[in-house]
Order: C-alpha cells, then sequence, then structure tokens
C-alpha cells in the first residue's frame, strides 16, 4: 500500500430522501452552475410546480361562493381518509415517483424555519438557488387534472381561489416567481373575466389552460377569450397532463407507457385542432406556448399535418400557409423533458421549430423528469447565443421580463 | 494515484454504501458480501448524485414457459443503486444500467487490505 494516505471524508448526506433540503437534493446543479458561470446568464424556467394541495385548507379560504367555502371549511376540517376538497384526478394512481426511487417527487419534507414568508415560498427560492434560475414560473399540481371535473363550477371556483391564494400569498414573497394563472376553460365567459381580473397583474405573465380536457379549442365560445388574452400582450399556455381514464390511454398498463401518450397526446389533439382551424390567422397577435410535451411530437405533427393538408386544403381554408409554419412561427416550446437519446433527431427538431427563437427552458422541478439548465447548455450543435435565447431571452421576450433579472432595476 | 482510506470493512454492513468525500470528488463505496465496489457520485444521464440514492434489488418480468407474464419479481441477487434525481438504475457491481449499454457509473478503484477499504484516485 502506497504510503500517502489520506482519509475519506464522509459527505454530509449520506442517503438523499423526502427530508432533503432542495439545496442538498439540487447541489450537484448548484455546482455545475457554477463552473459553468451561469450567474452571468439570464435563466428563466418557465415551468415549474408546487404541490398545492398541501396548504389546501388555506386556498379554499379564498373560493368565493359563501356555500361552497363553508362546505369545504368543514370537509377540510373534518372529512378523515379523503383527498383535499373538491379535486377530482387520479386518487391513489400517482406513480411517478417510481416505487420510491425519485424521492423528491413524493414529497418535500424538509426542514423550513422561515415565517416571514409561506413555506413554499422558500421551496421554490431553494429550487431556483439549486438550478440557477433567475425566474421561475410557478405551476399547480393537483390542479392540472381540473379540466376532467365532473362539475364544471367546481373548476371555477377553485381556479378563482387558487388564482387569489398565488398572487395574494405566494408571489409577494418573491420578485423572481411568476405565474400563468390557471384558466376555468369549461366555463369560457369566467375564464374571460379571469384574464380581464389579472391582465395587469404584473406577476401574472400569461394565461394557462390545462391541456387534459375534451372541450374543443376552436369552438365558438372562446373567440372572446382569445381576443381578451390577445390584446393583454401576453400568451396562452397549453400545460400538458396525462389522463389514465382516457379510453385508449386506459390500456397501457404501465406508468411508463401511460405518462409517455398523456403527456404528448392532449397537445397533440389541442395543436391540431388550433392550427387547422386557423386561430393563428384569427389572432395572428396571440401567442401560444405548448408546455411540457418535450420536443420530439413537434415534428411529427408537422410532418403528418402538412402532408394531409396539401390533399384537404378545402377542410382547412382558413390558413394561408402550411400548418408547420404556423407552428414555427406563431407558437413557442417549452422544452422538457426534453428526448435527448438521437443527438440527430434532436438537432433536427431544433431547426424545425426555429429553436433560437421559439424554444424556452423549463426545468418541471421537482417532478421525476425535470431537466437542469445544462440539458441546454450542454448541447454540442448551439452556440452561446442560442443558449442563452432558449435559457432566458425567450422567455424574457415573450413574457415581457426584465433581461437582466428580476432584482436589477 | 492517491490512495484514500475509507474505513474498516468491519464499518460496513453487507449490502449497504458509504459516500464520501475527497476533496471536490465524491465517491460511493458498496459493499456486497466480502465485495467491495466503489463509484462516481455523478449520474451519466444527467450528473445527479447517483450514489446518495437508494437500493433496490433488480426487477425481472416473470414469465412461464409459454411467455405468458405473471407480473414482477426482485432479483434479490443483483442490487442496483438508483439515482434520486431521476430513477436511473445501476448495477451496483458492474455501474450498468440494466437496460442500455449505453450509459454506466464511472469507476473508482477500490482494494482492500489489512482489514481496511481504500479507494485510489
Amino acid at each position: 500500500m502506497d504510503a500517502a494516505i489520506t482519509k475519506a471524508e464522509d459527505h454530509p448526506v449520506q442517503n438523499i430522501d423526502t427530508h432533503t433540503d432542495t439545496r442538498d437534493y439540487l447541489a450537484h446543479s448548484r455546482r455545475d452552475a457554477e463552473r459553468k458561470g451561469y450567474a452571468d446568464w439570464l435563466i428563466v424556467d418557465v415551468d415549474a410546480h408546487h404541490v398545492e394541495s398541501v396548504s389546501w385548507a388555506e386556498v379554499t379560504e379564498y373560493i368565493e361562493d359563501p356555500v361552497v367555502r363553508h362546505q369545504a371549511t368543514m370537509y377540510q376540517k373534518e372529512r378523515v381518509g379523503a383527498p383535499p376538497y373538491g379535486l377530482n384526478g387520479d386518487l391513489g394512481l400517482r406513480y411517478q415517483d417510481v416505487g420510491g426511487r425519485i424521492p423528491h417527487q413524493s414529497s418535500q419534507r424538509e426542514k423550513v424555519e422561515e415565517t416571514d414568508v409561506h413555506r413554499d415560498v422558500v421551496l421554490t427560492r431553494r429550487a431556483m438557488h439549486g438550478l440557477a434560475v433567475d425566474y421561475m414560473v410557478l405551476f399547480p399540481t393537483p390542479m392540472l387534472f381540473l379540466g376532467m371535473h365532473p362539475q364544471t363550477d367546481m373548476e371555477v371556483f377553485l381556479c378563482q381561489a387558487y388564482n387569489r391564494w398565488l398572487t395574494e400569498r405566494i408571489l409577494p414573497g418573491e420578485p423572481g416567481i411568476v405565474t400563468l394563472v390557471v384558466l376555468p376553460f369549461n366555463t369560457p365567459d369566467e375564464a374571460l373575466k379571469m384574464v380581464e381580473k389579472y391582465a395587469d397583474n404584473p406577476n401574472v405573465i400569461g394565461f394557462c389552460v390545462t391541456s387534459t380536457r375534451y372541450k374543443p379549442v376552436h369552438a365558438n365560445e372562446y373567440m372572446k377569450l382569445y381576443r381578451a388574452i390577445e390584446e393583454s400582450g401576453k400568451p396562452i399556455a397549453f400545460h400538458a397532463g396525462y389522463h389514465w381514464q382516457d379510453p385508449s390511454l386506459a390500456t397501457c398498463n404501465t406508468f411508463l407507457g401511460m405518462h409517455s401518450l398523456g403527456f404528448t397526446w392532449c397537445n397533440i389533439v389541442h395543436m391540431t385542432n388550433w392550427v387547422l382551424n386557423g386561430i393563428p390567422e384569427r389572432f395572428p397577435k396571440l401567442k401560444t406556448l405548448w408546455v411540457e410535451s418535450g420536443l420530439a411530437w413537434v415534428p411529427f405533427l408537422m410532418q403528418r399535418l402538412d402532408d394531409q393538408y396539401l390533399m384537404r386544403q378545402s377542410e382547412a381554408p382558413l390558413l394561408k400557409k402550411m400548418p408547420s409554419d404556423y407552428m414555427r412561427e406563431n407558437c413557442w416550446y417549452t422544452c422538457q423533458p426534453m428526448e435527448k437519446s438521437n443527438m440527430r433527431a434532436l438537432e433536427c427538431t431544433f431547426e424545425m421549430i426555429n429553436a433560437d427563437s421559439q424554444l424556452l427552458y423549463s426545468s418541471d422541478w421537482p417532478h421525476f423528469d425535470f431537466d437542469t439548465p445544462s440539458v441546454i447548455h450542454d448541447l454540442p450543435f448551439l452556440t452561446e447565443q442560442s443558449k442563452r435565447n432558449i435559457l432566458g431571452l425567450n422567455a424574457a421576450k415573450i413574457f415581457g421580463l426584465n433581461p437582466k433579472g428580476p432584482k436589477a432595476g | 494515484m492517491q490512495t484514500i482510506r475509507v474505513g474498516a470493512v468491519e464499518e460496513f454492513e453487507d449490502r449497504s454504501k458509504r459516500v464520501v468525500t475527497v476533496g471536490d470528488a465524491e465517491i460511493g463505496v458498496f459493499r456486497l458480501g466480502d465485495d467491495f465496489h466503489a463509484w462516481r457520485n455523478v449520474c451519466p444521464h444527467q450528473g445527479g448524485p447517483v450514489c446518495q440514492g437508494r437500493l433496490y434489488p433488480l426487477v425481472r418480468e416473470n414469465l412461464d414457459d409459454q411467455m405468458k407474464s405473471h407480473g414482477r419479481l426482485y432479483d434479490e441477487d443483483k442490487l442496483n443503486i438508483v439515482c434520486p434525481w431521476h430513477g436511473l438504475e445501476f448495477d451496483v457491481r458492474t455501474g450498468k444500467h440494466p437496460g442500455t449499454s449505453e450509459l454506466a457509473l464511472d469507476p473508482v478503484t477500490v482494494q482492500v487490505e489489512a482489514g481496511d477499504v481504500y479507494v485510489l484516485l
């Protein structure tokens, strides 16, 4: 044995679990960010989440209808063994953590000693630190299922309550935390009121439709809503989700299969209807953002729609160019979960969507398939300017964010 | 080459691990029976802290001789370390991902001498 022997130190975090501090969980990402000098880059994470149901008793206090609010209060106080009041969804079918293999997806039970701001602000700050993010766009989690709610009124009540709670209790706690308010899309008149209410709120940088729903996005009743969003200058985002009760997805016996398809399928359907019905021609200044479907579906759909459109133009008479042109010029995309197993296919995808101006970085933290900024930074085929565009500058442009960061003058 | 003492063999229970630091380097040291294995604490997928994850036996599909599936089983002879960032699994003995030859952990030489465990960097 060599005479010069050093003693190893035990790592302070031997096992990462549901109690691990987010900063420890993301320590490798933070170190990577320091090594790569991200402090000089604007990084905007366009899709991160918090688990709003942890604070559901607070959220339901914001329900405007007095009877429903009272019902919710009593339910939260007394009902045992049930999910949070009014939320629909998949109950115990949440297998995202792969049987405990990915603890941060299960829960974040880390210590929070700060009392000056809400716990969700502290957790989001820690994630922003770990991912070296200047702005983080916060979305809810279980509420992504609300489009499938059997009571359309409940979607309205809960969206109203959550948006008020979020904008009053969470967003003021940290200048870099912003949101796209969730619209009760199954009730277009109420969605329109929501847009009018938040159009001038500086922490609300756009409007979100949760994509798991069966109402067609080209229905005439939405035109007033699209007009109002276009006039606000803020984008509309379609945030993907899954829905295992969808009859075709119900044939999938694994979460892997169902989730892979579900998170793309809803946006494939909405994009198809959006483009073929000429919504970009009707509202040329309306910016649409397609969130959390990854990217591989986009070239597939571009080619598929172009191919069929040429033979059946009379079914889409509003279009003045190919479907793929609208998908490239009128639509923006978030990258996560970015499919990376074939680098040539990914490079081709970037070219097809004009990623230099249309692609935005998103982490999806704290979910199991989150991406760090390095998934963009480390791509071999991008220029540094393209990387800067995708990691932050494109988002600053589309959302009107300060390109020097939230704390700059 | 630097020789670093990790600890005494008896400090490691069978099928256990210890994550150590040497300067900026982080290394996971694993014991399986009488054998020790060491890997860099960097997941080849996205750089996650793979050795700080949980240990799981390999999962196998339970097929009968007619190729019908009867669910899944744990193979207790194979032990995987699971990256806590995204769940990628790697065989503790070989460092290989069980589903692709494209991904493997970065090995660190480990030696046992006179009842002590060392890694060489």
